[in-house]
C-alpha cells in the first residue's frame, strides 16, 4: 500500500494511539491502509489547496476522551474534514478525530466501506458512548444536516442545536472543546440547495454553487479551538438543564465565530490597503 | 454431569460432546441425523426432538443438564419443518427439562438474532432488540426460539436457563454459514460494502458452551472470539479472490453460477456487519479463545477439501 500514500503521513498513523491488530485494523474497523491513503489526500487539500490556519489546537488533550463541538460552515463535509486534518497535522502526537456520519451515507456504496475504515461511524448514541469510553476524540456538529445546508448569506450564523451531545458528554464524562470553522461559506457558497433531486438519489439535498457543483473554491480558511467545558452531571436531567448546557456551549462557539470572522475581515482589509 | 445434547450429531455438536466426554461429563444425543462412528460411551437417540420419544429419553436417563443445539439454521431448508423444529422443537425440550428435573439448559442460538442494517449500532449488547425479524425475515424462526428460549428465565424459575447467541464459526470441517459463502476459490462481495466479521473457531466456540453449562449460567450472553475484521481481509486472509459485484448484479447472480439462492435479506449480511459484545460472557467464565484471527482462518484454509463432516475423533 504504498500508491498515492505520502511516507510522512505513514508515519504519524503509526504515532496515533490507537490499538491496531496485525492486520492494521482495530477494534472498530478503522485501517491504517485505508486512513493512509484519506490522509494523504486530506494533507494535500489542507495544506496546499487551502489556506488552513490552526489557532488553540494546544486545548485539544493528547490523549483521552473528549468531545469536539462545532459550527458547521460549507455546504458539504469541508468543515469536518478540516477539522480531522487539524488534530492530524497540527498535533503532537497526532489524533485521529471520529466524526457520526449521516445515517443514509452506510447505505450509499464507497462511502459506506470508506467511512468504517476510516472511523465515522453512523451517528447513533451507541457509537458515541463506545468511541468516548474507548478514549477516542469525537467530533459533534449539533446542528446536523440543518447546519451543512446554511446558504452563503447565513454562514457565519448557528442554527437550532440537537441535545443529544450534552447528554452523552454528561453520560461519558467527556469535556466538552468548543471549536469554530470560519470560511467554509467561502469556500462552498450555497445558493440554494436541490432538495427533491438529492433525495432521488439518495442524499438529503444537493447544494448548488454559483459555478453548479459543490467544488470548493480555493480560499483561506480558520479552525479556532477554545478551553474545554467540564459539565457536572449523569446526562439523565429535565431537558431545562440539559438545555442550559447546550446554550453555553453555543454560546462559546458563537463567540469563536464572531471573533474569527472579525479577523478575516481584518486580514482581508489588510490584504485590500 | 450427566448432559443431554440435541443436534449432537452436527459439527459443533460433536465438538460439544468431545469436550463434555473429556471433562468427565456422561453424554447422551438427540439428533435425527446418524452418526456412524460416534464414540463408543456416548448413547445415541435419533429420535425428533419434538416427539415422545425424545422425552423418553429425559425420562430414563433424568439428566442434569441439557445443550439445545437442534435448530436449523440453513436458509436452504426453507421449509415448514424449519419452523417447527425452531420453534416447537425448543418448546418441547425445556418442557422435558422442567418434568424431568433438569437443572441446567444452556441454548445455543446465533448473533444474526440482531440482524445487520445500515442505521444500527456496531456492537450489539444482549438488550439490543432482535432487528433481524425486520431486516431478514426468514430468520424469524430463530430468533423466536431464541426468544421463547430466555422465557424460560420467568416460565421455569427452577431451571438455570443460559440463552448464547454465537457468532460466526470458521473451522476445519468448512461447515457452516460462513465457511460455506467461503467455501470457492472466489468470494462475491458487494461492491462500495466491506462489513466487519466476526468469527469464533469451531473448537473454542464448543468451549464456550460447554463452559456456559459448567458454570451453570443464567440469563442471555453474547459469545465471541477475537475482535471482527472487515470481510475483504478475510477474504483475502481465507486465500480466495475477493469479486465485488455492484448489488443490481449481485440480486441477479444469486441462485446462479453455483451461487446459494438466498433471500433478499441475505444480501443485507454481506453489506452491514453484525457484530457483538461478548464482554458479560468473557466476566461470567473467564471465556478466552484459544485461536487468534490468523489460526482460525488458518485451520479453515489448511484443512482438506471433505464433503461429509467427519467426526470429532
Amino acid at each position: 500500500m504504498t500508491f498515492l500514500v505520502d511516507r510522512a503521513v505513514e508515519e504519524r498513523i503509526r504515532r496515533l494511539e490507537i490499538p491496531f491488530d496485525r492486520h492494521g485494523v482495530d477494534p472498530f474497523g478503522i485501517s491504517r491502509a485505508h486512513l493512509a491513503r484519506f490522509y494523504t489526500m486530506l494533507g494535500w487539500l489542507y495544506r496546499r489547496y487551502f489556506d488552513v490556519a490552526v489557532t488553540g489546537i494546544e486545548h485539544v488533550p493528547a490523549r483521552g476522551r473528549a468531545m469536539l463541538v462545532g459550527n458547521h460552515s460549507g455546504g458539504v463535509a469541508l468543515d469536518g474534514a478540516m477539522v480531522l486534518a487539524s488534530l492530524f497535522f497540527a498535533m503532537e502526537p497526532p489524533r485521529l478525530g471520529h466524526g457520526m456520519a449521516e445515517k443514509f451515507l452506510n447505505r450509499v456504496p464507497f462511502a459506506s466501506l470508506w467511512t468504517s475504515r476510516l472511523g465515522h461511524l453512523t451517528g447513533l448514541p451507541e457509537h458515541a458512548i463506545s468511541l468516548l469510553e474507548a478514549e477516542r476524540l469525537l467530533m459533534v456538529f449539533p446542528e446536523g444536516a440543518r447546519g451543512t445546508a446554511k446558504l452563503y448569506g447565513d454562514r457565519n450564523s448557528l442554527v437550532d442545536f440537537g441535545t443529544g451531545f450534552v447528554r452523552l458528554a454528561l453520560q461519558a464524562r467527556a469535556p466538552i472543546i468548543p471549536f469554530a470553522f470560519v470560511g467554509g461559506g467561502e469556500a462552498i457558497p450555497t445558493v440554494v440547495n436541490l432538495v427533491r433531486l438529492g433525495r432521488m438519489v439518495g442524499v438529503p439535498y444537493i447544494p448548488l454553487t454559483p459555478w453548479l457543483v459543490p467544488v470548493p473554491r480555493r480560499t483561506s480558511l480558520e479552525v479556532y479551538y477554545d478551553a474545554p467545558i467540564l459539565l457536572e452531571g449523569t446526562g439523565n436531567e429535565e431537558d431545562e438543564v440539559i438545555a442550559g448546557h447546550v446554550e453555553r456551549v453555543k454560546a462559546r462557539i458563537r463567540g469563536l465565530i464572531e471573533s474569527g470572522v472579525r479577523i478575516r475581515r481584518g486580514k482581508r482589509e489588510a490584504v485590500h490597503a | 454431569m450427566k448432559v443431554i445434547v440435541t443436534g449432537v450429531v452436527g459439527k459443533i455438536g460433536q465438538l460439544v460432546a468431545a469436550r463434555l466426554r473429556s471433562a468427565g461429563h456422561t453424554v447422551v444425543g438427540i439428533d435425527r441425523r446418524p452418526w456412524p462412528d460416534a464414540p463408543a460411551d456416548l448413547e445415541l437417540h435419533r429420535v425428533d426432538v419434538r416427539k415422545r420419544a425424545a422425552e423418553d429419553v429425559f425420562r430414563h436417563h433424568r439428566p442434569d443438564a441439557l445443550i439445545h443445539m437442534a435448530t436449523v439454521t440453513h436458509l436452504t431448508a426453507r421449509s415448514e419443518d424449519r419452523d417447527r423444529i425452531n420453534l416447537h422443537g425448543t418448546r418441547a425440550v425445556w418442557e422435558a427439562c422442567h418434568r424431568h428435573g433438569v437443572k441446567r439448559a444452556v441454548f445455543v442460538g446465533r448473533h444474526t438474532y440482531y440482524g445487520a442494517s445500515h442505521d444500527s449500532a456496531l456492537y450489539h449488547h444482549e438488550d439490543d432488540p432482535p432487528m433481524a425479524v425486520t431486516t431478514f425475515p426468514e430468520l424469524a424462526d430463530l430468533v423466536a426460539a431464541d426468544l421463547y428460549a430466555g422465557s424460560a428465565l420467568w416460565r421455569y424459575p427452577d431451571i438455570d436457563t443460559a440463552v448464547l447467541r454465537v457468532c460466526y464459526t470458521l473451522g476445519p470441517t468448512r461447515t457452516g454459514t460462513l465457511a460455506g459463502y467461503l467455501r470457492g476459490p472466489r468470494v462475491p462481495t458487494v461492491l462500495g460494502f466491506d462489513p466487519l466479521f466476526q468469527f469464533l473457531a469451531d473448537e473454542d466456540a464448543a468451549e464456550a458452551i460447554a463452559l456456559a453449562l459448567e458454570k451453570g449460567l443464567r440469563g442471555v450472553f453474547n459469545v465471541a472470539g477475537p475482535e471482527p475484521v472487515p470481510l475483504g481481509l478475510l477474504v483475502k486472509l481465507a486465500g480466495r479472490t475477493q469479486v465485488p459485484v455492484p448489488e443490481v448484479l449481485f440480486r441477479l447472480l444469486l441462485g446462479r453460477f453455483g451461487l446459494p439462492r438466498l433471500p433478499p435479506g441475505a444480501l443485507n449480511h454481506v453489506k452491514y456487519p453484525v457484530v457483538i459484545d461478548a464482554a458479560a460472557f468473557r466476566a461470567a467464565t473467564d471465556f478466552t479463545p484459544r485461536l487468534d484471527v490468523d489460526a482460525t482462518i488458518a485451520s479453515f484454509r489448511a484443512a482438506p477439501r471433505v464433503e461429509a463432516p467427519p467426526s470429532s475423533r
